[in-house]
């Protein structure tokens, strides 16, 4: 009976007459896809309906969720979008039970999903046959227990939701404190610290890197006798921008291979956003790429209007969000080249003319919303804080005239240098058609040629209302990428004049509320944040708090191409590699 | 030509060496002349960004916020927290507990008996400022709270806490600008309201008068 009613049902849906029972149902949006057809379904998609970008592959643990009792416990959730069509997205689900946590793995059709799956295995458990290198990425082997789970419990647990009911109207908490006199003591590192079955910490060693790369160079190496040695960058070098290991194979000088290490950072932003209430999370994305939080509360501010359904945003606050993610992508792409300029030994004096602009695009930022990097200045229905007069005529003069002019001065000093162009023409070749199958997304993917931008792709905000041009080069390689930058930031001024100059008056918000009860539901939001496609998911199951909440931070997944780019080059190219990607650790390790 | 790049390259700091030099030359009083200074970085700087803390400061905008401060009345010294608890929801991190006051009954009274805010642990957010009802919780201004022993200085009780609203008036001039229009608004409002009030009455007890007066002519 109930095969009766599903064979009905699918037929109604798509893709089941090229693919016969992929498609299994609907779920809003999303197509429901049978596990054992994913693969199938997925190369037909990239084959032959152009979705060829994954953007985000996530899980999501449906134990408590009140509408999705009696559906498999864990899912997998798949974002494609097409890069020669653009547009919206395909959703795809593939649900597994909780005694069978497999889901097949869509590497071989969307590199990209690397890291993405193994994250999910890492925080989630569920296994992905046919991964290559399928270990923990974000926690180490010896960590007990997969966090992201609802069931899991962390060290401080204090209860389900905030805020929590101990701390008002009778203040409890305090007591607590004189009989813990530091919460150390309750954390899990003493006695009750706990092992996975079979895992002995003594003998423990860290796994072996795979190298699935770079075999062609090896042979031709096979002619000279070298030994192959295997180097530890970082996670301690100066190199790295914060606490990140590349685990490099060395031939001589030469990279046959390398795998990044990341996870040192990590301290489950997910799980403690899926603790807070909507407004809580707007602080804690600062968090993440501390060097752009504008543009994160941009991003996840959107994902909760989404979620929402309408929501009325005052002219003024739209023009004040563009003028701070703006703002925000100019001082990124010059620490960026600034710290790249460092990575290949130009010792800090790029790095620092380029940030002396940040400083005052910081004034700007602290006189609006009283902090220089930790803003938190969205808030869904607006922004928290009007700017004044005095504000707006110091950006006017700061963008007519005093950017432009920085921008013009990085340009003269580095662009023809020698140096650089030594060091980073021809260096990290990544083609279009792998910068597309790796994910990559913002400068790295538009240095390879690749036109493809969120703003002009799937406008959000009022970025339709504007002129400017997507930036590409096609190099492909280290200089495209910084070329990339440079002119970007000019892009970016041109759209800072234009909203300057029509910036509306009138209120920033409307009513400004500290709870917020959305209905269930599912929203998916990414931006063209200054690293890449920030896209932030969210699902609702009706309370205050959210029920999944998941960042797609651009720079762990730009790191996916890390490896195939500096295959074949120097060691020492890997780091200006490295520089190129631009990453802050905080988004990477979350 | 090779070469150029690299000359490009040094003229561009050369200049900035010699700005910098310039810039120092030009300013009078010059900035060592002073033990403390207050420097605010102006867009026309062309020099070395460079502040010497803590020789020398930073000008702090309004907006500026580090940790909270609990505000109590100048005039009456009385709190303007009520202990409705607001701050404590909002807080992201959840490092405020409030122990409300109440009477031998029982019955909640509007005023804080103790008010806690762990600030090892407060990410400096300004949410329990943003929210508060009653204008009672400001952001501070004060950036220098290092201690020895982070448990227990810096969880702070309401005595570390509480500061004059003329304390606040000094660090905030705009919004306790817009603060005092808003109260001078609202105190004619409700001076307006009761004057109307006081009229209506009056014309009504009026009313009830010469009616209570025709009643008593018709009655004769």
């Amino acid at each position: 009976m109930a095969q009766a009613q599903s064979a009905v049902a699918t037929e109604s849906l798509p893709y089941n007459d090229v693919i016969p029972g992929a498609v299994v149902g609907r779920d809003g949006e999303a197509l429901i896809v049978n596990r054992e057809k994913l693969l199938e379904l997925a190369r037909y998609l990239r084959d032959h309906e152009g979705y060829d970008y994954l953007s985000s592959v996530t899980g999501v643990d449906n134990l408590t969720h009140p509408k999705r009792q009696g559906v498999e416990r864990f899912e997998v959730v798949y974002h494609l979008y097409s890069t020669k069509r653009g547009g919206g997205p395909l959703v795809l689900k593939a649900r597994a039970p909780e005694d069978d946590p497999e889901i097949p793995s869509v590497v071989s059709i969307w590199p990209g999903a690397d890291f993405q799956e193994r994250e999910i295995w890492d925080l989630f458990g569920v296994r992905f046959p046919g991964h290559p290198n399928l270990r923990r990425i974000l926690l180490w082997e010896g960590f007990n227990g997969h966090p992201m789970r609802k069931d899991w419990k962390e060290a401080y647990y204090e209860e389900e939701h905030k805020p929590y009911s101990s701390r008002w109207p009778y203040g409890h908490y305090p007591r607590e404190e004189y009989k813990y006199p530091w919460q150390e003591e309750r954390a899990v590192y003493k006695d009750n610290l706990v092992f996975p079955k079979g895992f002995d910490p003594d003998r423990w060693q860290a796994p072996e890197v795979e190298y699935r790369l770079g075999q062609d160079i090896y042979r031709e190496l096979e002619k000279l006798k070298t030994d192959r040695i295997i180097v530890n960058i970082g996670p301690q070098h100066p190199s790295t921008h914060g606490v990140f290991r590349m685990v490099v194979a060395l031939e001589g000088e030469t990279i046959l291979g390398l795998e990044p290490e990341v996870g040192y950072l990590h301290r489950n932003h997910e799980k403690i956003g899926e603790r807070n209430t909507y407004l809580m999370n707007i602080p804690y994305t600062d968090r993440l790429d501390y060097i752009n939080s504008m543009s994160n509360n941009l991003g996840y501010v959107l994902a909760v209007e989404k979620l929402m359904g309408k929501v009325e945003v005052p002219e003024r606050a739209k023009y004040l969000r563009i003028i701070m993610a703006e703002l925000t992508r100019v001082l990124n792409h010059m620490f960026a080249i600034g710290f790249l300029l460092n990575d290949l030994g130009a010792f800090f004096t790029p790095a620092l003319y380029a940030l002396e602009e940040r400083e005052l695009i910081l004034d700007l930022f602290e006189a609006a919303s009283g902090s220089r990097m930790m803003c938190n200045y969205m808030r869904p229905g607006g922004v928290a804080y009007d700017v004044s007069e005095e504000w707006v005529a110091q950006a006017k003069k700061l963008v007519f005239e005093r950017l432009p002019r920085a921008v013009d001065e990085l340009d003269y000093y580095l662009t023809e240098n020698e140096i650089l162009l030594a060091r980073t023409k021809g260096v990290g070749y990544l083609s279009p058609e792998d910068a597309i199958a790796y994910s990559t997304s913002g400068p790295v993917l538009r240095g390879s040629g690749v036109p493809y931008d969120i703003r002009k792709v799937e406008p959000y905000c009022i970025y339709d209302r504007f002129d400017f041009d997507i930036v590409t080069e096609d190099g492909g390689d280290v200089y495209a990428r910084y070329m990339v930058r440079i002119r970007e930031a000019r892009e970016s001024l041109k759209i800072l004049r234009q909203a300057l100059k029509d910036l509306p008056g009138g209120p920033v918000i409307g009513k400004k509320k500290y709870t917020f009860r959305i209905p269930p539901g599912e929203a998916y939001q990414r931006i063209e944040a200054p690293k890449g496609e920030l896209g932030f998911y969210l699902v609702s199951d009706g309370t205050a708090n959210p029920y999944r909440y998941h960042v797609r931070s651009p720079s762990f997944i730009n790191l996916t191409a890390l490896g195939p780019m500096c295959v074949g080059h120097k060691v020492a190219d890997s780091v200006g590699i490295l520089g190129s990607i631009d990453i802050v650790l905080g988004e990477v390790d979350r | 030509m090779v070469g150029k790049g690299i000359l490009r390259g040094l003229t561009t700091t050369a200049r900035h060496l010699l700005e910098t030099y310039l810039d120092d030359v030009k300013k009078i009083p010059s900035r060592y002349a002073y033990d403390r200074h207050f420097i605010k970085q102006p867009l026309e700087e062309k020099g070395i960004f460079t502040i010497q803390y803590p020789e020398e400061r930073r000008v702090l905008p309004e907006r500026f916020r580090y940790v909270p401060m609990l505000l109590y009345d100048a005039d009456t010294g009385e709190d303007r927290c009520t202990a409705c608890g607001i701050c404590a929801k909002v807080c992201p991190t959840q490092c405020i507990w409030i122990v409300r006051e109440e009477d031998k009954t029982g019955k909640p009274l509007p005023r804080s008996q103790e008010f806690y805010i762990d600030i090892s642990i407060c990410m400096g957010c300004g949410f329990c400022a943003e929210f508060c009802p009653f204008d009672s919780i400001k952001m501070n201004h004060d950036y220098e709270i290092a201690v020895y022993n982070r448990y227990p200085d810096l969880v702070l009780s309401k005595d570390d806490l509480v500061v004059p609203t003329t304390y606040y008036a000094q660090l905030y001039p705009e919004a306790w600008a817009a603060e005092e229009r808003a109260r001078e608004e609202e105190r004619k409002r409700k001076a307006a309201r009761e004057k109307a009030l006081a009229a209506k009455r009056a014309a009504k007890a009026k009313a009830a008068a010469k009616k209570k007066d025709e009643q008593k002519d018709a009655g004769k």
